[in-house]
């Protein structure tokens, strides 16, 4: 019995210290570590592939091509009664005078044949016309002068000098023929055409032409919707959660509460969509795809975030604090305005800017209540129609012409842009107010 | 009357209720020989509650109540056969109404005069619509005379209801008013009242989740009703084919079929590729994080995942658009598999890559949770640190990962932007994952946008599709949520 | 019938025969668990009177019944008659808020507001309107500073932040919050725990001051410093207030045999 125990322990320790099971172990143990790695890899890379696609495809949104052209305002089309009678001057061809100019510096003969013209106009963004007519509007006195104004090229003359466009392709299936690509090459040359800063992108409505669209009606939009989720969600979060964090007595129904938050910061936000259409739209008759309505919806679904923020904020307070305002002879509700609400204020803050953050950033309810619309007016109240940052990113994303991909991509950093200074200054403002108790 | 321009004048009231209140508590302070029982600021908002609180409620009552008894009114004076026209002429005809009445405030006395002449039938009613023109009311065609009429009906009784609740509000205003001015003495509790109004206050804001969650069940729960009241229970539930087909309301017979399957298959066939890829980088990422990374790593690399959550769903939508779908078409082409550039496949891996840091940080947490005395008590037996993660930690903190798979699980189902723009539209029961398929969210975004009839079951399919949505992710939710909080609370 | 709210300071001052609070058949719960039974004692006024006994014998508790501090624990239920003045303090009628300025507080560890010198004792005399002019504020603040032993150490920073001083001297500023309502009665949780000897000392001297002004309850676990500080001790045990006497007697020739092995030693 003895031996053999004895010998036992022997054989038990010589397996502990066999190498060749160590070796394996320790293989085992650096597999499992490069597994992390990789992940953590595949992660990080997707995030950087996503940021380079998107930026690769979208800088030159910010660059348009527009032509620097001497135009001719020909009073005799222009305003042939010359009464300067505003209303007039929408009927001219301005088309017809931005094609001279062109033409004009192109170095072409004054006669040209039918193809020629096309082939001259289409090299001009259709948006010229009335690009033209809004300066004689802004300034009558120009009629009859020769003066240069910056147009947009077409689209297809954006891309092709945007390497967007394959030279080599075969004419035939080519945007631009051969002639144009001459006239193009020539027009860059003399820096007739140039790439400037496109602040267009910024200023324009919904367009058809990729070249004339703009963010400014789906900003505006954002911005309106912006502000109605932070003047409603704000006010009413903060408010929920110090009830729930500070009064609310343990029962049934504070359950429920709480339960019913932490739920609906998960429904899917397609679902709030629903509930914006079928509440606001159909039943209280709130008009369809105006911000209000978007704002509405958008002050539901982030009302879970700032509510669940501020109660970790508040909780945070220490209960001393509590105690000594209340020691002093403090009722409840001055310990919670004067104190414990101050207190947690950063807090707050940082709360309500992840909630705006994903608010702004969000898009399938705002499809449901109608904000996919074709807008080219500005909105100037929050019941005027108007579109999103991201539900503008859709429709570009869903266009079937070239220079919308451009635009989307663009549009893309835009938002993303919005979403990092705003993460930026929730940051800065846990640094800054970050307290030790 | 506007609703603005009587809210505007108890504001008014008040404010002036305020400063009355403040100088009437000054005064009973008699120079600080009394004490009061509260502040002095307290008297005034003590007032300025009473004053405005309940005029306010009637207010709102009356915005609830007002539509209602109007619609009533214009329905009874409408002639017999519009009961016979379908919703879409009805809501325009009340819709018609709606624009006159508001536009006869703009008209002058002679374009009344052409408005009723019309009516009687003396002048014709393409007058009538062009004296509104001319103010700016433009109509789509030249109204019914029945429908002015009911316009003038309409503005009429708007107006007394209007005048009706400016003097209740006026009489509420002022006995508010006057019973708080009068009630205030040094031994007014004024901080307890406005204390008591503030709480309730806070409590109603507690309550607004609540009702959203009520409306949301509510809404989606009634359309849906109605929707089963035109479609039968089995053709939606058990159908396989999704062919909603878009006919006019009202032209009959083309039902379409509403098929679930196929919907329901799609949604869960790319949320289960979207969980094959975030379970395990989110997972090993959690891990090598939480027991490996050095401080450094972890303060870069945290936060970077928490970025990918932080990218709103569209721009995936659209990388996956753009970027990933066609790489992966030219990939699979390569080695001569056919992939769609819509297709389960790009969808699932771009939608797996959202939901990884749900996966990963929620994960990370939990493993950070399991006590430091385990992973002691497992190094003591010498075992290796991946010995001890796979044996000891991981078994621990299995319940609480699971439920992070499960909320990731739910994200997935509901996620709607990367699938519209990247799995394609049409519904396909396939097990092919390089094949397009199409899911529930997709199918409730298309069913809404453009015109859309209450009426016809093409739109009201998608809140049938919405409470089924609803439904399962809420059941994950709640399971998920459940088990997190147990798993927490054992380690508390 | 609302109580009578008007307190005038200068009462405090006019000593008065008879005890300040009578406590009588005091029981507290929390939840199922009772916490303390049956206590009947008597504060005299203008004195110091110390809760001793071990941890979780019920003091605290006591204590923070007389400013009805309990009210903040949702489970918690006191029963019984405590009087302030005659008064009962947990009358329906008597504002809670009311009774707080009465009877200060100063807690276990230093809990100044994370705001200035100057506005932690100003919040109360503030909220409670106490005075009418900003000068008046100013003359009530440094006051209260100068009875707490604080303003010559703090006269020239009063607009930092209360949380920048050492712990004693923090310890003394919310003793300066607490007399800036004018209280007649000032309980103080063990406020000697988190503070060392020298800062402790400094506060056992303060109190020594302030009794001739005010009435103060303290709870502590060092029997030296109820010896040292107060007048009048009670021996609290297993929720039961054992004996009450004077602190001499008591710590001398107690009468009760858990008094007696308490303050030996035996136990706690």
């Amino acid at each position: 019995m003895t031996i053999e125990a004895t010998s036992g322990i022997e054989h038990h320790a010589s397996r502990l210290n066999d190498p060749a099971k160590l070796k394996t172990r320790y293989a085992s143990e650096a597999r499992f570590r490069a597994y992390g790695i990789i992940a953590l890899g595949i992660a990080l890379a997707f995030l950087a592939g996503l940021f380079f696609s998107i930026i690769s495809n979208g800088w030159s949104a910010f660059l348009q091509s527009e032509y620097r052209l001497d135009i001719y305002l020909d009073p005799a089309e222009i305003d042939p009664e010359g009464k300067r009678d505003v209303t007039r001057f929408g009927l001219a061809d301005y088309t017809k005078m931005a094609r001279a100019a062109l033409s004009k510096a192109i170095d072409l003969p004054e006669k040209q044949d039918r193809a020629m013209k096309r082939d001259l106009k289409e090299l001009l963004s259709r948006a010229v016309d009335v690009q033209i007519r809004d300066t004689v509007v802004a300034d009558p006195s120009l009629i009859g002068k020769t003066v240069p104004i910056w147009l947009l090229a077409a689209g297809d003359v954006d891309s092709l000098l945007k390497g967007a466009i394959d030279r080599n392709v075969p004419e035939e299936r080519r945007q631009l023929n051969n002639r144009q690509l001459q006239w193009v090459d020539k027009l860059a040359a003399d820096s007739v055409l140039q790439k400037r800063f496109n602040s267009g992108l910024f200023t324009f409505g919904a367009s058809s032409q990729p070249e004339s669209s703009g963010l400014a009606v789906a900003l505006i939009g954002s911005f309106f919707m912006m502000l109605t989720v932070a003047l409603l969600a704000v006010p009413i979060g903060v408010a929920a959660a110090a009830y729930l964090e500070e009064f609310a007595p343990k029962s049934f129904w504070t359950d429920v509460i709480e339960v019913n938050i932490n739920n609906l910061a998960a429904v899917p936000s397609i679902v709030f969509g629903l509930l914006g259409l079928a509440v606001f739209i159909n039943f209280a008759g709130l008009p369809r795809s105006a911000s209000i309505v978007g704002g509405l919806v958008l002050t539901l679904m982030t009302l879970p975030t700032i509510i669940i923020a501020t109660r970790a904020a508040i909780r945070a307070v220490p209960p001393s604090i509590r105690e000594a305002a209340l020691g002093v002879g403090a009722s409840k509700i001055q310990t919670l305005f004067h104190h414990t609400l101050p207190l947690a204020f950063p807090g707050i803050m940082t709360g309500t800017i992840v909630g705006l953050v994903q608010a702004l950033g969000e898009t399938a309810p705002l499809l449901m209540i109608g904000m996919v619309a074709f807008v080219v007016d500005i909105p100037t109240t929050a019941t005027e129609p108007a579109t999103a940052l991201p539900v503008q990113i859709y429709m570009w994303a869903t266009s079937a012409e070239r220079g919308f991909v451009e635009r989307t991509a663009g549009a893309t950093i835009v938002l993303l842009g919005f979403l990092f200074v705003m993460n930026a200054a929730a940051v800065y403002l846990r640094r800054k107010f970050e307290r030790k108790w | 009357m506007k609703y603005s321009a009587i809210v505007l004048a108890v504001l008014v009231v008040a404010a002036i209720a305020f400063v009355v209140a403040i100088a009437r508590a000054r005064a009973a302070q008699q120079g600080g020989s009394v004490k009061m029982h509260s502040r002095i600021g307290y008297y005034g908002w003590y007032a300025a509650i009473w004053t405005l609180l309940p005029a306010l409620f009637l207010v709102f009552v009356w915005v609830v109540v007002e539509p209602i008894g109007l619609s009533r009114l214009i329905r009874a004076e409408l002639p017999d056969n519009f009961h016979t026209l379908n919703a879409a002429q009805r809501s325009l005809i009340v819709g018609q109404i709606e624009t006159i009445s508001e536009g006869l405030s703009l008209l002058d006395p002679a374009g009344l005069d052409t408005l009723k002449k019309a009516r009687l039938g003396f002048k014709p009613m393409s007058e009538a619509q062009q004296v509104l023109k001319d103010q700016g009311i433009v109509l789509g065609s030249a109204p019914e005379g029945y429908a002015v009429t009911a316009a003038v009906k309409l503005r009429d009784a708007r107006e007394w209801s209007r005048m009706i609740l400016a003097g209740l509000v006026g009489l509420v205003v002022l006995a508010g008013f006057a019973y708080s001015i009068s009630s205030i003495r040094p031994r007014l509790r004024a901080r307890n009242f406005v204390e008591r109004v503030t709480l309730g206050g806070l409590i109603a804001a507690s309550l607004v989740a609540i009702l959203t969650t009520l409306g949301i069940v509510l809404s989606v729960l009634f359309e849906t009703i109605h929707f089963f009241k035109l479609v039968s229970l089995s053709n939606f539930f058990l159908g396989t084919v999704w062919d909603p087909r878009f006919s006019a309301a009202g032209s009959g017979g083309a039902e379409g079929q509403f098929g679930l399957l196929p919907l329901l298959w799609g949604t869960l066939f790319i949320s289960f590729v979207a969980l094959a890829v975030a379970v395990p980088v989110g997972l090993f990422a959690a891990i090598y994080m939480s027991e490996y990374a050095s401080q450094r790593v972890r303060n870069f690399a945290k936060p970077a995942l928490e970025v990918l959550a932080g990218i709103p769903t569209i721009v995936y939508g659209f990388f996956a658009l753009i970027t990933f779908g066609p790489m992966l078409r030219d990939l699979g082409a390569m080695v001569g598999l056919n992939i769609a550039a819509t297709s389960v496949l790009s969808a699932g891996i771009v939608m797996g890559v959202m939901i990884i840091p749900f996966v990963s940080s929620l994960s990370d947490d939990i493993i950070s949770a399991v006590p430091q005395s385990l992973r002691e008590g497992s190094y003591g037996l010498g075992a290796t640190q991946s010995e001890t993660i796979k044996r000891v930690i991981v078994p621990a903190a299995l319940p609480g990962i699971v439920g992070a798979i499960l909320l990731a699980a739910s994200r997935a189902i509901g996620e709607t932007m990367i699938v519209v723009l990247a799995a394609g539209i049409a519904a396909n029961l396939t097990l092919n994952p390089f094949e397009p398929v199409t899911t529930i969210t997709v199918k409730i975004v298309s069913q809404l946008t453009g015109d859309l009839e209450f009426d016809s079951p093409q739109t009201l399919v998608a809140f049938a599709l919405g409470l089924t949505l609803f439904i399962i992710t809420l059941a994950l939710n709640v399971y998920a949520l459940y088990i997190v909080r147990k798993y927490r609370e054992q380690y508390e | 019938m609302e109580h009578q709210i008007v307190q005038d300071a200068s009462i405090a001052e006019v000593p008065v025969a008879g005890p300040t609070i009578t406590a009588r058949d005091v029981n507290v719960f929390y939840g199922e668990k009772q916490a303390l039974f049956d206590v009947s004692v008597d504060i005299n006024r203008n004195s110091v009177t110390s809760f001793i006994g071990p941890s979780g014998c019920g003091k605290s508790t006591f204590l923070r019944c007389i400013n009805r501090m309990n009210d903040t624990i949702p489970i918690c239920r006191v029963t019984g008659d405590i009087r302030l003045d005659g008064e009962n303090i947990y009358d329906t009628d008597l504002d809670v808020v009311e009774l707080r300025a009465r009877v200060g507080m100063v807690f276990q560890k230093p809990n100044p507001f994370p705001k200035s010198i100057y506005e932690n004792v100003a919040y109360g005399p503030r909220i409670h309107g106490l005075t009418r002019s900003k000068k008046e504020l100013d003359e009530l603040v440094e006051s209260c500073l100068e009875k707490a032993g604080l303003l010559k150490e703090v006269h020239d920073r009063l607009d930092e932040p209360g949380t920048g001083l050492s712990g004693g001297q923090q310890q003394r500023l919310c003793i300066a919050r607490a007399i800036a309502t004018r209280p007649e009665v000032i309980l103080m949780d063990e406020p000697c725990s988190a503070l060392d000897p020298i800062a402790t000392a400094k506060v056992e001297e303060l109190m020594d001051e302030l009794k001739a002004n005010y009435t103060i309850i303290i709870v502590t676990h060092s029997m030296q410093q109820a010896a040292r500080v107060s007048q009048r001790t009670a021996f609290f045990h297993l929720g039961k207030l054992v004996e009450v006497g004077d602190t001499r007697q008591i710590f001398t020739n107690p009468r009760n045999k858990r008094t007696q092995d308490y303050i030996t030693g035996r136990f706690g």
